[in-house]
């Protein structure tokens, strides 16, 4: 057996009380991060990467320190959406339609009990799929040439633009912008200087790190000090949290299809999160008998999205690590951590270094139990923590997000180019231009042009060699129709689900 | 629609600036059949197409910020940018104070809270940053330390 000898392995690693630390720290941080307002896991995992990285932290501990603020982003995001009717990530969205309404009616322990139960599900059968499908894909991803990959960041990027975005062309200008930036440097095969203008500090490139961390963090402050900054205050009362048995039976089989579509939705590239807690939710909502009473607190619509963004979070990792294509926001920023970490992600990680991909599993597994004793019975911790005002918490955002660039680069520049782009960043959120293309455009932007020309290279310059394989035939195919689908789908898919559905 | 539009053209006006740039790199005598200058031409290409697109058929508009919410975005704007420019001289706790008072102001105007964010954050992520975490950051001007 494989897998057993793989995750002995792993947990030989992870069990150590150094690792151990780590991962409850990081769990804990990561409840809080998904729980403000504000802070969803992409940006608090975009903000601790500096932060990290020039703590001098090896590999795997960086790793299992972040992915486990990345489950713990994603559990404390409903934290917000119950108590305040604010979605602490987007994700969370789906969670608020009846959190809020449970919390209201003064059923707020027991919404918060029951989507931190359907968290855990979630995220442990996603876990436990990643574990069992990545070593399949990547033995599949062996087989891909400089044809495939280019096909698959293009799918990656016709997918995200297609599902992620309202309009196709913003969606492509944006990953075109990020690819137009990676361009910047040096070209690797020739190592000829491309629009430097002559300028020393953008020889090597612009880093992602800075281009993340503007986009993502500092330009909140700007939409922050435009909405005024409502204050959050909570005025729901908690009253003690005791489990509720009966709404946890009774939500069992919402919590496993949102699992299981959750699942699916993360694997897809460019599908992440939003999308899988929104199709379960609506799932949930059709097969449901009583679909009168969602969105006026219905707790298996609580559990339904809980369990499937939880789980979409689980499966997005598994393009990330065996193709090194990440499926949303949050993967893009994890993907962004490998690179700093100097891993490469790809089917060739799973063989080469197993610790590195065994001990983050089994730490997922750790962290996930972890976070449900967090989550559950410790959840009154992170309702105080929720009443840090906005004035404080955001310009203690925008300090770390400086120090942390400050610390990994030392020089004004790249401090300034981070705060280009905030600006770039908040533009883009008014003209509803999607920014994860941009990081994507940007972490990919090289390894894309690398695969093209090396394509061009086996063929001797014959572009018909992008299409030879069926492989690649099948991902141009996907990409297309990821693109243009959506168009013809939208109407049906983005319906804002609060109306009723009477049409099935 | 105004905002798409002037967006659209700008970007029509950078990716021609793009293009322009990207003939002049030089190839050298590691070469390959595509060179380096293909792969720009391409995203320059796209961008040119979306940018068509947006100011086509652009998205209806959104309500821009004017007068004084515009005031204090630029206000925001110039205090990163001068916190990025003297966090290095400086050292870190007198701009942060700074810097996140005036933030602080901005999204609550009420200058005792103000203060006290200022210098509770300065004070506070300093001791955070250089002793619970072990960054290397300077706290004070570099000419007072001696």
């Amino acid at each position: 057996m494989d897998i057993v000898n793989n995750l002995a392995l792993g947990f030989s690693i992870a069990l150590s009380p150094y690792t151990l630390m780590l991962a409850l720290i990081g769990c804990f941080v990561g409840t809080i991060i998904g729980a403000l307002p504000g802070l969803g896991p992409s940006n608090g995992v975009a903000l601790l990467i500096p932060i990290s990285f020039s703590m001098g932290f090896d590999a795997i501990s960086a790793l299992v320190l972040l992915t486990s603020v990345y489950y713990g982003a994603m559990y404390g995001g409903r934290i917000s959406s119950i108590l305040l009717n604010i979605p602490g990530d987007e994700p969370a969205m789906m969670t608020t339609l009846d959190g809020y309404p449970m919390a209201k009616q003064g059923r707020a322990g027991e919404a918060l009990v029951v989507s931190g139960v359907a968290s855990f599900v979630g995220a442990f059968l996603a876990t436990i799929g990643l574990m069992l499908l990545a070593p399949m894909l990547s033995r599949v991803a062996f087989q891909f040439g400089p044809a495939e990959y280019f096909a698959l960041y293009l799918l990656a990027f016709c997918t995200l633009g297609g599902v992620g975005s309202n309009n196709q062309a913003k969606s492509a200008m944006a990953a075109s912008i990020g690819l137009g930036i990676a361009m910047i440097g040096l070209d690797k095969t020739t190592g000829m200087p491309r629009f430097t203008f002559g300028e020393l500090h953008l020889m090597d490139g612009i880093d992602f790190l800075v281009a993340i961390v503007g986009l993502f963090a500092v330009s909140e402050v700007f939409n922050f000090i435009e909405s005024h900054g409502k204050d959050s205050a909570i005025g729901i009362k908690l009253g003690k949290i005791i489990i509720p048995w009966k709404s946890l039976n009774h939500s069992r089989g919402a919590m496993l299809r949102g699992s299981g579509i959750g699942f699916v939705a993360g694997i897809l590239p460019g599908a992440g999160a939003s999308l899988g807690s929104f199709l379960a939710y609506m799932v949930e909502k059709s097969v449901a008998k009583d679909k009168d009473t969602f969105g006026k607190g219905n707790v298996r619509g609580v559990a339904a999205p809980e369990a499937g963004n939880n789980a979409a979070a689980g499966g997005a990792l598994i393009p990330m690590l065996t193709l090194g294509v990440p499926g949303s926001g949050t993967t893009a920023v994890l993907l962004a951590l490998l690179l700093t970490l100097n891993i490469t992600p790809g089917p060739l990680l799973f063989t080469e270094r197993p610790e590195v991909v065994w001990s983050l599993i089994a730490s997922l597994l750790i962290a996930n139990i972890m976070l449900l004793i967090l989550n559950v019975p410790m959840v009154k911790v992170f309702v105080r923590i929720l009443s840090v005002p906005s004035w404080i918490l955001l310009p203690g955002v925008t300090m770390v997000a400086f120090v942390g660039i400050y610390s990994l680069t030392g020089s004004s520049y790249d401090m300034l180019l981070m705060v280009a782009f905030g600006v770039l960043g908040y533009v883009c959120r008014k003209l509803d231009i999607p920014t994860v293309p941009i990081i994507l455009g940007i972490l990919l932007g090289n390894a894309m042009e690398d695969n093209l020309r090396r394509a061009m290279v086996l063929s001797d310059g014959d572009w018909t060699y992008l299409f030879s394989s069926p492989i690649a035939i099948g991902f141009w195919v996907a990409a297309f129709l990821g693109f243009a689908a959506p168009v013809f789908l939208r109407r049906f898919l983005k319906k804002p689900p609060l109306p009723t559905m009477d049409d099935d | 629609m105004r905002g798409d539009r002037i967006f659209g053209l700008v970007m029509i006006v950078l990716a021609l600036g793009y293009i322009l740039s990207a003939t002049t790199i030089r190839s050298s005598f590691m070469s390959d059949p595509v060179g380096p200058r293909v792969f720009p031409y391409l995203i320059a290409a796209v961008t040119i197409m979306c940018a068509v697109s947006m100011v086509l058929r652009p998205d209806p508009d959104v309500e821009w910020p004017l007068g004084p919410m515009l005031l204090k975005l630029g206000t925001a704007l110039a205090v990163l940018i001068g916190y990025a420019m003297t966090i290095k001289t400086m050292g870190f706790i007198i701009p942060t104070v700074i810097v996140s008072g005036i933030l602080s102001y901005q999204i609550r105007p009420r200058p005792a809270h103000a203060v006290a964010t200022g210098l509770g954050l300065g004070i506070g992520l300093f001791v955070l940053f250089k002793f619970g975490l072990g960054l290397g950051l300077q706290g004070l001007p570099k000419g007072l330390l001696g």
